[in-house]
C-alpha cells in the first residue's frame, strides 16, 4: 500500500514521545498542520505520555493520567497518528518511509524523534528471564507482574536518577531492593561526592540497599533459566529474583544508519544549529536521538522541547537555532529533593565553592562561585526549595551573600532572596523556555489572576512542576505591584478572607456571628444583617471550633439557626420544587437487611422517590417540610442518623469490600472506611468533604477522585488527598505510603483540620492544594513533618470534634421548640404547600413542574458569584 | 377599675385589600430567618424579622423557579438595606420593595406589615 501525497507537502514524523508530541503542537502554532499533511508513526501502543514521570505509575497513575496527548488536538488539526505502526525503512532518495504494517508515506520532510534505548551492559544472561528494562509504561507493566508473581528480592543496575526512581519503585512492589552503581556514589552525573553522601544516608535510612563502587559482571540464573542472582565485581554474589537495567540510555539512531545519515562517534543523529540531518536536508533529528550541534546528546525533556520548537520554525522558514541547553534538574528522587544547575561540579576556572552539610538531617547545598561574585552553579539535596531562584540567578552576582542562599532558616540567615529580585530575561520555567518577563506579562497585560491562569498562558509549570512555587511568588507580587487593591475578602461584610476569620475566632473565642460582625466587619456592615454569604461561612467556623471555643456545636441553637443556609436549617436538602431529600447516614455503605427494609417501608409511606447515590447510600425525594420529623423519628427509632448530606461537612466515606470476601483485598477497606466515617461525622468545613478506602491498589472504591482517599497495600494504607469528581475532575495526590491503622487516622486528623482552618469558603481541597503557597509539599511539611509546629492543636481540635459529636436529628426530634419549625405554614401548620405536588414516573413520582410555572424565568445560579 | 393593657402575644398582620390579616405571634419570628403564612386567597408570604426588630413581608415564591421558597432563605444587609436571598439560586430581593438585586426586571410583591 502506498500513500501518495497530493498537492499538499507531507511532514513525516518518526516517534511519538514527548518531543515528538511538542514539535506537533509546536507545528500546529505555526500553522503548518493546516497547509501540511502531517503523518506519525509511533511504535508504542499508545501516544505520547509524560515518561519524565513515568514511576508515577506505580503511586497510582494509570497509563492514561500520565498522556500528554489530546486526541482532539491529534483530530483538529487532521494528524495522521499511527499507534504501534514502527517506521522500519527510510528510501531517502525516494523521499519514502516504509512503516512495519506495509504502510509507505512519501515525504517532503521527515523530522526523526525516536528518543533512546535503555543500554544494558554486555554481560552474560542479560536476557534471562527476570531481567527487565525501565522506559516505558510496558516496561514497567511487565515488571509490576513479575514482581507480583515470582519475587521477593530485586536489584537495579545503576544508580543515576531512572536507578533511584527504579529501586523505589521496586521497594513500591513490596520487595527487597538493591542498587548497584559502578561509580563511587549515587547520581554520579549530578551531584559531588558531598552530595552522593547525603544521598546515601537518606536512601539506605529508607530501606533500600546500595552498593556502589562495584560493576555488574554476571547474570546467574537457575534451573528454569531465570535469574536468581548476579556477581559483582568485587567477587561478592547478590540473591536476587530480578534485575532492572538502568545503566543509563542510547540514542536510538539505528533508522538513521541503515538510511546512511551520518550519526556521531558515540551515536546520535548529526543535526546543525536548526536540528537539520548535516548529511540531507531533507531530513530532521530531535530530541534524546540527535547530536546537537554542541557536540552533545541531550537527555533531558526541556532541551529535546526546545529542538522541537527549533525545528518546527526553520520548516516554517523562521529563524531559530539550537546551540546547547542547560543541564539543570530539580528531581524527588523517593521523596527526597535532588537538584543541580549550572556548572554544579564547579569546572571553570578559579572558581569557589560554598558548602553546607548536615549530615544528619540529609542536608547538602553547594553553591559555585566565580571570583567577582558571580553564580555559576550547584547542587542542592535533601531541601532544593531554593533552587528555583538560585538557578534563575545564575549568571549573575546575586544582591545577597551566597553563603545566606545555602544556610537553613534559623542559622544565622540574614536575607530570603524571593523572585522579585529577578531580572525580566530570568528563566523561570526551563521545560518550556518561560522567562520571569513572560509571566508578569501574563498578569499584567492579559489579566490572569491566579497561577492556573498563569500556568495556561504561558505553559510555565506544566511540565515538571519544579517553578510552580516560584510562579506563585511571581503572580502574587505581581498583582500587589500593580496598584489594583486586591480585596481578599470574604464578602462586601468582612476584609478578611476566611481563614483569618477562622484565627479571629479561634483566638478570641467568638461564638457569635453578630459579635464578630459589629468587632471586626467592615465598617460600613457592623450593627447590620450580614449577608447570605458570610453568615454560613461563620457558622461554619463556629460550629467547627464549637468544643474548642466553647459554642453549642448544634446547628439550630439559638443565633446559630439564623446563619445557616436552608439545608442546614431544615437538617435536609432543598429539591426544585421545595421539597427536600433526605439521607441517612450508611457507614462504608454496609447496610444490614433489616435497615433496608426500613428504608423502604418509610419510602413507601411517605410516598417517597429513592435513588442510590454516588457514595453508597440510598436518597429519599420529595419530603414535604412538615414530614421531614415525622420521617426521622422513624429513621432515629431504627438506628439510624442523619448523613449530613445537607452539610457543608463530611458525606460519606465509600467502601469496596475488600479483604473480607475480595480474592484480591489486602486489608480490611468496609471496617477503616466505617471508622473514619464515623470519627469524621458532622465536622463542619469550608465545603463538603467525600472520602473512599480500597482494599486494594485495583481502587474499586475510586479513592483517588476523593477529598482524602484510602488505598491498602501490603504493609498498611497509602494516603491520597485533594481527589475531586465533578467539573474540574482532579486525582488525589499521595501524601503518604503504608501508614498503619493509627498513623492514618492521626495523619487525616492533621490534614483536614488543616484545610478547615486554611481554606477559603467554599473551597474544595482539590482547590485549596492548588491555590495555598507551596501546594502539596507545603501541606506535606505541616501535616507530616510538623514544620510549624501545629499538629499537636490540630489533633487536639478533632479530638474535641471527635468527643462532642451528637446526631442532630434525634436531637431535633426531642426538642418541641426546634420541631415547632417544621410546619409548611405558620398560621396553618397542617395544609401542606400547594406548589409541592408530585406526578407518577417509572412506578415512582416526580415532581409536577407545571404548578411551578408562573412566569418562571432563566436564571444563573449565582453562588460563587458573591463577592460584592 | 383599669385593666392592664396585654403586653404579651403581640400579633404580626400584613395589610391585605385595606384590611390587617393577622398571620403569627411577634414571638414566632426568629431575627435573621423567615416563616410562610398562607393568605385567604391561596397565596403565600414570607414574613422576616431583621436584628432590630423591623418587620418585612414578600410574596413567598421565587419567581425565577416557581417554589414557595423566600420564606426560608438567608437574610443580610446590602449598602444599608434589607434583602433575603432565595434558597434555590441566591438572588437576593429588598425585603422592603420586593426589587431583586441581581435582575432590575424582576420584582415580587412585597406587603405592608404590623404589630398589634
Amino acid at each position: 500500500m502506498t500513500a501518495t501525497p497530493g498537492a499538499t507537502p507531507t511532514i513525516v514524523l518518526v516517534g511519538h514521545g514527548m518531543v515528538g508530541q511538542r514539535f506537533l503542537e509546536a507545528l500546529a502554532e505555526r500553522g503548518l498542520t493546516a497547509t501540511h499533511r502531517v503523518v506519525v508513526l509511533c511504535e508504542e501502543p499508545r501516544p505520547a505520555y509524560d515518561r519524565v514521570q513515568l514511576t508515577s505509575y506505580f503511586s497510582g497513575r494509570s497509563p492514561e493520567d500520565l498522556s500528554v496527548t489530546d486526541m482532539r488536538f491529534i483530530e483538529d488539526h487532521g494528524i495522521e497518528l499511527h499507534i504501534g505502526d514502527p517506521a522500519e525503512t527510510i528510501d531517502r532518495e525516494a523521499r519514502r518511509v516504509t512503516a512495519r504494517s506495509g504502510l509507505a508515506v512519501d515525504y517532503d520532510v521527515l523530522v526523526l524523534a525516536t528518543g533512546s534505548y535503555p543500554f544494558v551492559p554486555p554481560v552474560p544472561n542479560k536476557d534471562a528471564e527476570g531481567c527487565f528494562v525501565y522506559r516505558t509504561i510496558e516496561d514497567l507493566l511487565a515488571i509490576e507482574e513479575y514482581a507480583a508473581s515470582r519475587a521477593t528480592t530485586g536489584a537495579v543496575v545503576g544508580g543515576g536518577l531512572l536507578g533511584l526512581e527504579a529501586a523505589g519503585a521496586l521497594k513500591g512492589l513490596g520487595l527487597d531492593a538493591h542498587i548497584v552503581e559502578f561509580a563511587p556514589r549515587l547520581m554520579p552525573v549530578q551531584v559531588d561526592e558531598g552530595g552522593g553522601a547525603a544521598l546515601l544516608r537518606t536512601i539506605e535510612e529508607m530501606g533500600l540497599s546500595v552498593h556502589t563502587g562495584v560493576g555488574t559482571q554476571e547474570i546467574v540464573v537457575g534451573e528454569d533459566g531465570a535469574v536468581t542472582g548476579m556477581k559483582l565485581s568485587d567477587g561478592s554474589e547478590l540473591a536476587t529474583d530480578m534485575v532492572v537495567f538502568s545503566a543509563g540510555v542510547r540514542p536510538r539512531d539505528q533508522l538513521a544508519r541503515d538510511c546512511g545519515l551520518t550519526v556521531g562517534e558515540r551515536g546520535g543523529i548529526a543535526v546543525d544549529e536548526q536540528c537539520r540531518s548535516v548529511a540531507d536536508p531533507h531530513v530532521f533529528a530531535i530530541g534524546e536521538c540527535a547530536l546537537a550541534a554542541d557536540g552533545r546528546v541531550y537527555g533531558l525533556v526541556a532541551p529535546g522541547y526546545e529542538q522541537a520548537e527549533t525545528a518546527a520554525a526553520t520548516i516554517a522558514r523562521d529563524e531559530a537555532e539550537f546551540t546547547g541547553a542547560d543541564l539543570s534538574t530539580k528531581l524527588k528522587l523517593l521523596g527526597v529533593d535532588v537538584a543541580s544547575f549550572g556548572d554544579a561540579h564547579g569546572t571553570a576556572e578559579d572558581c569557589l565553592d560554598v558548602v553546607y552539610s548536615d549530615s544528619r538531617a540529609g542536608l547538602y547545598k553547594k553553591l559555585v562561585i566565580a571570583r567577582d561574585g558571580t553564580l555559576l552553579g550547584g547542587i542542592l539535596v535533601g531541601d532544593a526549595e531554593a533552587y528555583g531562584t538560585l538557578k534563575a540567578f545564575t549568571g549573575s552576582v546575586p544582591p545577597v551573600s551566597p553563603e545566606s542562599l545555602v544556610l537553613p532558616a534559623g542559622a544565622g540567615a540574614p536575607a530570603q532572596l524571593g523572585p522579585a529580585a529577578l531580572p525580566d530575561e530570568a528563566i523561570i520555567c526551563s521545560c518550556n523556555n518561560v522567562t520571569k518577563g513572560t509571566i508578569r506579562g501574563a498578569v499584567t497585560e492579559h489579566q490572569c489572576t491566579t497561577v492556573p491562569e498563569v500556568k495556561k498562558c504561558t505553559k510555565a509549570g506544566t511540565t515538571c512542576g519544579s517553578c510552580v512555587k516560584v510562579l506563585g511568588q511571581l503572580v502574587t507580587a505581581e498583582l500587589e505591584a500593580s496598584g489594583v487593591e486586591v480585596d481578599k475578602g470574604l464578602c462586601g461584610c468582612f476584609a478578611q478572607t476566611r481563614e483569618e476569620l477562622y484565627e479571629i475566632v479561634l483566638a478570641l473565642r467568638i461564638t457569635s456571628y453578630q459579635d464578630l460582625l459589629d468587632r471586626h466587619g467592615r465598617e460600613e456592615a457592623r450593627g447590620g444583617d450580614g449577608c447570605e454569604v458570610c453568615k454560613p461561612a461563620v457558622g461554619s467556623i463556629i460550629a467547627s471550633l464549637a468544643p474548642t471555643i466553647g459554642a453549642s456545636g448544634y446547628v439550630l441553637d439559638g443565633e446559630q439557626a439564623a446563619l445557616q443556609d436552608t439545608n442546614d436549617h431544615f437538617l435536609a436538602n432543598l429539591q426544585k420544587n421545595g421539597s427536600y431529600s433526605v439521607v441517612p447516614r450508611i457507614p462504608g455503605g454496609e447496610i444490614a437487611p433489616e435497615k433496608l427494609i426500613v428504608i423502604g417501608e418509610i419510602a413507601r409511606d411517605f410516598g417517597l422517590y429513592t435513588k442510590i447515590t454516588g457514595g453508597q447510600r440510598i436518597d429519599m425525594f420529595g419530603a414535604r417540610v412538615e414530614q421531614l420529623p415525622l420521617i426521622w423519628a422513624r429513621l432515629v427509632d431504627a438506628g439510624f442518623e442523619s448523613g449530613h448530606a445537607y452539610g457543608k461537612s463530611l458525606r460519606t466515606v465509600k467502601s469496596c469490600v475488600g479483604s473480607t470476601w475480595c480474592r484480591y483485598g489486602v486489608q480490611d477497606s468496609v471496617k477503616m472506611a466505617i471508622d473514619l466515617e464515623l470519627r469524621y461525622r458532622g465536622l463542619r468545613s469550608p465545603h463538603k468533604l467525600k472520602s473512599a478506602v480500597s482494599g486494594c491498589q485495583r481502587e474499586c472504591a475510586e479513592a483517588q477522585s476523593k477529598d482524602f482517599g484510602v488505598i491498602a497495600t501490603a504493609n498498611g494504607w497509602n494516603l491520597y488527598v485533594g481527589g475531586n469528581g465533578g467539573a474540574t475532575p482532579r486525582h488525589a495526590d499521595l501524601l503518604a505510603q503504608d501508614l498503619s491503622d493509627a498513623e492514618l487516622v492521626r495523619l487525616i486528623d492533621r490534614f483536614l483540620m488543616f484545610y478547615i482552618r486554611t481554606a477559603d469558603r467554599l473551597e474544595r481541597t482539590s482547590t485549596w492544594l492548588e491555590r495555598i503557597p507551596g501546594g502539596l509539599d507545603h501541606v506535606r511539611d505541616v501535616v507530616v513533618h510538623d514544620s510549624l509546629g501545629i499538629c499537636d492543636e490540630l489533633e487536639q481540635l478533632m479530638r474535641a470534634h471527635v468527643a462532642h459529636y451528637r446526631d442532630e436529628w434525634s436531637e431535633t426530634i426531642n426538642d418541641p421548640e426546634k420541631l415547632a419549625r417544621f410546619v409548611s405554614f405558620v398560621n396553618a401548620p397542617d395544609t401542606p404547600d400547594p406548589v409541592v405536588a408530585f406526578v407518577p414516573e417509572r412506578d415512582q413520582m416526580k415532581p409536577d413542574l407545571p404548578l411551578l410555572s408562573i412566569g418562571t424565568r432563566p436564571a444563573d445560579v449565582l453562588e460563587g458569584s458573591a463577592q460584592r | 377599675m383599669t385593666l392592664a393593657p396585654e403586653t404579651t402575644d403581640l400579633k404580626v398582620q400584613l395589610s391585605l385589600d385595606g384590611d390587617w390579616f393577622t398571620v403569627c405571634d411577634l414571638s414566632t419570628l426568629l431575627p435573621g430567618r423567615g416563616v410562610a403564612a398562607l393568605l385567604p386567597d391561596g397565596r403565600q408570604a414570607a414574613i422576616f424579622r431583621d436584628r432590630t426588630g423591623e418587620l418585612f413581608a414578600l410574596d413567598n415564591r421565587d419567581p425565577f423557579t416557581g417554589a414557595a421558597v423566600l420564606s426560608r432563605g438567608l437574610t443580610g444587609t446590602h449598602r444599608g438595606r434589607p434583602f433575603v436571598a432565595s434558597p434555590l439560586l441566591k438572588q437576593r430581593f429588598d425585603l422592603a420593595s420586593g426589587q431583586c438585586l441581581d435582575d432590575e426586571t424582576v420584582r415580587v410583591t412585597a406587603y405592608a406589615v404590623r404589630t398589634a
